[in-house]
């Protein structure tokens, strides 16, 4: 069950991963219907196709797809969901950071994969909006503690465009 | 010095609830031993040989005696009553319990002392030169934008999983003291045309793959520091190696790309945050530089009576002000080095006792500041050459007045097979070995200036690689070996040493020691370091001495199938 974490509650997750089973491609691989988050080679190879038959559109990103290969498409996207294999790889803090500051991106967008606790204050930081929080992990603590750990910020980031030596002064 | 305002007391007052959360989640079972891992090291806790260590951030050096008797307190009260200064401006704790460490960061706190982010994958303690301020050959000082850019490492969100850790030094003086040839990121501070900016070097690192780093910019306006480092560390972050942690600094990085590749990337990254939020104000610079301005010197001749004086009248005296004072910019003042290295302990190591003694001597003499160096030892920035004779006897007095700064017994030498579990070889009583070898200080003296550091493995923790006698331990078939380089530096002409042949047993190496110091001194000039003698002959008269009479590694190999 998957638990789906956006403005500060539990939320019904709608959107479905497409797997490419052995033996398919990219091209080759059906598109169900529904909420879909497409690979980003899906992405790729079936794009007209994919606007054709889908009002909604998700994508997931890996961390070493770079977001240059698709900031032309983001008006097509409701969501984004960035992948972290493992929570120590930091590369989804930038693709969430470029995401949103420089090809400003105003969908959703997902921390999926190995996504704890403890990592979830950096994450809002950078720009992620929602989080499907690891199976097996509290989601009520979660919510209500670790959004908050730290009262304020030094640098500039998504959540905070000004570092705190620009409002210093204020 | 820098003092905390209510933003900088808030967020490490939360970094400590934050970890007491986590080691409490961890303990019920919550967090596991992985999710808890990359945690507890950006708190600076290790799990080692014998028990946890715990790194408490010295950062860029500078301590006041208040922050000193805490540290004092909390070996005192949580490990065994004694610390290790470390070569990045860090206290270690050998024995501390991990329950114990949310209520020793809640005490480090209380005098804003924290362990924020010295280990771990993450962007480490800014360290320089620990003359700052002081230094005769300054130009710049570099602890108002250390400290700046402390502020925008503390809890970074985008770089706080990098490939692997970052390392930045800083230095604002014409002879580089802060081996910035050799860290992730090295800034030297320059004036050009009225202006201060930095030259940028990245890619250094000593560790398994030691590289001398490159220069990707340089002149850089010192208020585009932060967006340019973010501009480096965006690159790293994305590009490193994250497959192979022995490949994942970034100096591979750039070995990888070319620096020109690299330097091409970096600058289309940083046209974007350029002139950005995170250029800083020099309202800013300002604030901060308040913080460094110049204690109430008094107006001093330049040489003080009574101290020449006591110069003639007692050799010892004169001898600790040969090796551990140095030059001030103001006149009638020294700064003084109180040396960790004497004979028979743990280089760097040092008591509570002893830093309740040198707090009291830095309220006494010093303003009541002092700094660490990243030859792990003490400096007392700002005594008055009138008090040198008083301070010298009370260092003295607590064992703290060894007169050997820059000698062969003021060794760098991390803590090796003895404390640390990815150790080939033991590396503290190969130190003591040679400082035993070595105690008579007329022949120390007459060696004169000489860089020994030892390292118990290829991890470089010791700096083996720039010391002009480098020591580095190898593991032989389960035994333990020291292997020596001869020749490399810190400074200005940076430079690794060359191994001299094969490697050496724990017993043999006081020997190898003093040979090659019999060939410096058979072949010297006069004037001549050690290091201009080595310069002038080469490598292979060392060689030739220390492998005299001594079977080669074929030779011996078969010796030894034969028997
Ligand atoms: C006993 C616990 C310690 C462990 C497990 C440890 C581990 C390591 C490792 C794995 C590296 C290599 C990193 C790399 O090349 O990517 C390294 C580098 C280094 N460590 Fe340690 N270390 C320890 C203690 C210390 C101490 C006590 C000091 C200071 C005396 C120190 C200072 C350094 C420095 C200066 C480097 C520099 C090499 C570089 O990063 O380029 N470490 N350490
Ligand atoms: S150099 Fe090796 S033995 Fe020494 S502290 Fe570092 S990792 Fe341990």
């Amino acid at each position: 069950m998957s638990q789906l974490i956006k403005q500060q509650a539990l939320a019904v997750d709608t959107w479905k991963m497409l797997e490419i089973a052995d033996g398919e491609t990219p091209e080759t691989v059906p598109l169900p219907e529904g909420d879909i988050l497409f690979p980003l080679a899906v992405w790729q190879a079936r794009k007209t196709e994919i606007i054709s038959c889908h009002k909604r559109i998700g994508l997931i990103l890996q961390p070493d797809e770079p977001v240059e290969d698709i900031a032309g498409d983001l008006d097509y996207f409701i969501v984004i969901a960035v992948n972290f294999p493992k929570f120590v790889d930091g590369r989804g803090y930038s693709t969430a950071s470029l995401l949103r500051q420089r090809y400003q991106y105003q969908g959703e967008l997902r921390a999926v994969g190995d996504v704890l606790h403890d990592q979830l204050f950096y994450l809002k930081r950078v720009g992620f909006d929602a989080w499907v929080l690891k199976d097996g992990k509290d989601a009520v603590n979660a919510i209500q503690t670790a959004f908050s750990t730290f009262g304020d910020v030094y640098q500039a980031s998504t959540s905070q465009p000004e570092p705190f030596f620009r409002r210093r002064a204020a | 010095m820098y003092q905390y305002d209510a933003i900088d007391r808030q967020l490490i007052n939360e970094r400590v609830d934050q970890f007491r959360d986590q080691v409490r989640r961890w303990k019920a079972g919550e967090l596991t031993d992985d999710e808890f891992r990359p945690l507890r090291l950006q708190n600076g806790l290790y799990i080692q040989r014998h028990a946890p260590m715990f790194r408490i951030a010295v950062p860029y050096g500078m301590l006041n005696a208040a922050q000193l008797r805490t540290l004092a307190h909390v070996a005192r009260t949580y490990d065994r009553g004694y610390g290790h200064f470390t070569t990045r401006h860090n206290l270690q704790l050998n024995w501390p319990k991990i329950e114990d460490v949310p209520d020793i960061l809640a005490e480090l706190a209380k005098v804003e002392m924290h362990a924020i982010q010295t280990s771990g994958n993450c962007l480490r303690n800014i360290t320089t030169d620990q003359f700052a301020g002081v230094a005769a050959d300054e130009i710049i000082d570099p602890r108002p934008l250390a400290e700046i850019l402390r502020q925008w490492t503390t809890f970074h969100p985008e770089f706080a999983f990098l490939p692997r850790k970052f390392k930045i030094a800083i230095s604002g003086t014409q002879e580089d003291r802060a081996v910035t040839w050799f860290h992730d990121i090295g800034l030297q501070l320059k004036l050009v045309d009225g202006q201060v900016g930095f030259t940028v070097i990245v890619g250094g690192g000593l560790g398994r793959t030691p590289i001398r780093g490159q220069v990707v910019r340089d002149f850089l306006p010192w208020q585009d520091i932060l967006s340019y480092c973010e501009a480096i560390l965006r690159v790293y972050n994305r590009y490193g190696r994250r497959d192979n942690a022995y490949k994942a600094r970034i100096k591979i990085l750039v070995q990888a790309l070319g620096v020109d590749a690299f330097r091409d990337q970096v600058e289309a990254e940083w046209a974007h945050g350029k002139d950005g939020p995170m250029t800083i104000p020099q309202a800013e610079y300002d604030r901060v530089a308040a913080h460094f301005t110049a204690p109430a010197y008094e107006s001093l001749p330049t040489v003080d009576a009574g101290f020449s004086a006591k110069i003639s009248e007692e050799k010892a005296f004169a001898r600790w002000v040969d090796r551990n004072t140095h030059a001030h910019k103001v006149n009638g003042y020294a700064a003084v080095t109180l040396s960790l290295k004497p004979q028979g302990i743990a280089p760097g190591d040092i008591t509570s006792d002893q830093m309740d003694a040198v707090a009291n001597l830095a309220d006494q003499y010093s303003f009541g500041e002092l700094r660490i160096s990243h030859e792990q030892n003490i400096i007392l920035a700002d005594v008055r050459q009138a008090d040198l004779y008083d301070l010298w006897q009370q260092a003295r007095a607590v064992g703290l007045a060894t007169p050997n700064i820059g000698l062969l017994t003021a060794i760098i030498c991390c803590p090796g097979g003895d404390f640390c579990d990815l150790a080939n070889a033991k590396s503290i009583p190969i130190a003591n070995a040679i400082q035993a070898r070595f105690d008579n200080l007329d022949y120390l003296f007459d060696i004169g200036e000489i860089d020994l550091n030892i390292s118990g493995c290829m991890n470089a923790c010791g700096h083996h690689h720039v010391g002009h006698i480098g020591v580095l331990g190898v593991d032989k078939n389960n035994d333990e070996f020291y292997q020596v380089t001869l020749g490399g530096r810190q400074g200005n002409a940076a430079k690794l040493g060359k191994v001299i042949g094969p490697s050496f047993s724990a017993g043999e190496m006081p020997d190898v020691v003093e040979k090659i110091i019999q060939v410096y001194l058979d072949n010297r000039h006069e004037d001549e370091r050690f290091l201009d003698t080595f310069d002038r002959i080469g490598i292979d008269p060392f060689k030739n001495r220390v492998y005299e009479g001594r079977a080669h590694g074929k030779a011996k190999a078969a010796a030894k199938e034969i028997a």
